[in-house]
């Protein structure tokens, strides 16, 4: 007995052990925003100087902060971020929620071709599609416009592959009480699927805003205007034209860039992590 | 993003026409009602089927059109020149070297990613204090916008204002342009893949150890599995095996996907040395407008995607009765 618990106790890392280990690799990956937070608050000065400390001897983040929201149009790339965003989970939910209804609960000819379309579609890496979507959005003269950025997303495979899953572990009877009780397909689909399967709503919309409010690819393809821009492409042609070297506002740029999804991140934890990872290891 | 994910539970739950369902109540005039209920059914699910068809299927066979063809922007002519320019790709020693670094970068990442995030794994699931806390650390790289951080790195690893280099200056290892330096830029990328990635396995890991039953641990216990490495050994470790292969192709997927990082920080250079396929893709199709050239290297791109997905599908459903 005291042999056992001596080698589990040697062999098992012991809670100091644990936190020890955890707490270090904790700071290191924290690392990159400490630094990018501390020059967002320091005057140019003391950015070249040799210092280490992380808090500036000079507060200089009004100006830093300042500067970013003002030589950048900041507030206009994260209004697009957002108009962008919710445009892109609005319509998705939109065109998948009646689609994975279809797949889930009722039975009709193609339904495991359709089923089969999905799975394909979730296999295609978006970038592939980018050439050919690019050439479809010139063709429809819709280049250089929030429909440029939104409209290869209206329909997500990924989206109607999870809402399937969730609906199907409704109760059929569900459906035949709203049935009888004279709602239409449509109403069963937003008045008791869509409300009941919320935590997969959820997940997806985390899933769908996160990829979307992060993605540099397409929008660096279809828009010219930096009125247009969402704040990834945005912060990189700040940093490429007007900021260079000036550290201290294009940290603080990008601090407000990542900061929105950081918050809600840490105000939401267990759903960020679920709809990140799609429910993907049950 | 972490889309392919979904194939690996489609693949393990009985196929659709399999499962029983008793929706048409068989009181009903039954040929009647199953031709309202598909008419319903292919209402419901238009608007889905036409965009898929539209920005999904149109798009693949116009990338495999435009690479067997000599289509160029603004031009109307338009010939098939079979495999021409799959051969001017693989006869590109630019598209070379972009396709080894790309090899290089994930060969990095994925064990990387894979080791690391076991790893802090193992040690929040060994303890019950601060879990949430640990691994919301961990996984905060995962969720904020790569560009930016890019940007935060860029300054991290500036050659002499940099925290990297000043701490290695100030305990006197030799300190270096890492980003410029041809030797240097891709390793670097590399990390940083690490460092964003490494939560999500990370999740990943943390999820099937949950899913590990109780009992296995007890009947180890009563085989006299009686340390905690005896029992990684032989109960946490195998179990996690379907996992970590799930986890394996999903990474190299995502590592295959790196661009915004490259695009930010290096523009492939310095010369090609930290060129990877999608910034290929990205500069021959739309700053060069090379469209056959850069539609071969999307068709090549989807080919490894798509092979890794369906080994993970077909590996996944042979382990489906591991447990």
């Amino acid at each position: 007995m005291s042999a056992n618990t001596r080698s589990n106790r040697l062999l098992q890392p012991s809670a100091t052990v644990r936190h020890a280990i955890l707490l270090a690799t904790g700071a290191l990956i924290l690392v990159p925003f400490v630094w990018m937070v501390s020059l967002s608050i320091k005057p140019p000065g003391e950015i070249f100087g040799t210092s280490f400390s992380f808090w500036p001897a000079q507060f200089y983040g009004i100006e830093n902060y300042t500067k970013a929201l003002t030589e950048a149009p900041l507030p206009r790339y994260m209004g697009n971020g957002i108009i962008v965003c919710a445009t892109i989970l609005a319509l998705q939910i939109l065109f998948c929620a009646p689609c994975a209804y279809a797949l889930a609960k009722l039975r009709f000819l193609g339904r495991d071709l359709l089923f089969g379309m999905v799975l394909i579609g979730l296999l295609l890496p978006h970038q592939v599609l980018s050439l050919p979507l690019f050439i479809l959005g010139y063709q429809l003269g819709i280049l250089n416009t929030y429909a440029a950025l939104i409209f290869p997303y209206v329909v997500s495979p990924f989206g109607i592959f999870l809402f399937r899953q969730f609906f199907k572990t409704i109760p059929d009877d569900v459906v035949h009480a709203a049935r009888l009780d004279g709602l239409s397909e449509l109403a069963i689909v937003w008045r008791i699927m869509v409300p009941m399967a919320l935590p997969a709503v959820i997940a997806f919309s985390i899933f769908s805003v996160v990829g979307h409010w992060n993605d540099l690819f397409w929008p660096l393809i279809v828009v010219r205007d930096q009125s247009l821009m969402p704040p990834p492409l945005g912060i990189m042609v700040f940093k490429n034209e007007e900021a260079g070297n000036d550290y201290g506002p294009l940290m603080a740029a990008s601090t407000l860039v990542v900061l929105p999804l950081v918050i809600a991140f840490l105000a939401a934890q267990k759903w960020f992590v679920e709809g990140m990872t799609g429910g993907a290891v049950k | 993003m972490s889309e392919p994910l979904a194939l690996s539970s489609a693949s393990g739950e009985p196929s659709a026409t399999g499962s029983v369902r008793t929706l048409p109540s068989p009181a009903s005039p039954t040929r009647r009602r199953a031709f309202t209920e598909a008419l319903a059914a292919w209402t419901l699910a238009g608007p889905a089927v036409f965009f898929l068809l539209v920005l999904f299927f149109l798009p693949v066979i116009g990338i495999f059109v435009i690479a067997l063809s000599d289509w160029q922007f603004g031009v109307r002519s338009f010939s098939f020149v079979g495999l021409a320019n799959f051969r001017e790709v693989f006869a590109d020693p630019g598209f070379r070297t972009s396709l080894l670094n790309t090899v290089a970068y994930v060969l990095i990442v994925v064990p990387g990613t894979v080791v690391l995030g076991l790893l802090i794994a193992l040690l929040i699931e060994s303890g019950k204090s601060c879990r949430s806390f640990y691994r919301a650390i961990h996984f905060l790289p995962f969720m904020a916008t790569l560009t930016a951080m890019a940007i935060a790195w860029e300054a991290l690893l500036h050659p002499t204002i940099g925290l990297v280099n000043q701490t290695l200056a100030a305990i006197g290892l030799p300190t270096a342009n890492w980003l410029r330096d041809e030797n240097t830029a891709l390793p670097v990328l590399a990390a940083i893949g690490i460092w964003q990635n490494l939560g999500y396995a990370m999740v990943l890991f943390l999820a099937g150890m949950k899913s590990i039953p109780q009992d296995l641990y007890d009947a180890a216990d009563v085989d006299g599995a009686d340390l905690w490495l005896d029992r990684m050994r032989t109960v946490t470790l195998p179990m996690l095996g379907p996992v970590s292969m799930f986890v394996v192709i999903v990474l190299a997927v995502r590592a295959f996907e790196c661009f915004d990082t490259v695009k930010v920080l290096t523009r492939g250079g310095p010369g090609h040395a930290s060129e990877v396929l999608l910034y290929t893709l990205y500069r021959e199709s739309f700053e060069y407008l090379r469209t056959g050239y850069g539609a071969a290297v999307a068709v090549v791109f989807l080919a490894i995607v798509v092979t890794l997905t369906l080994v993970q599908a077909g590996v996944l459903d042979r382990k489906v009765h591991y447990q």
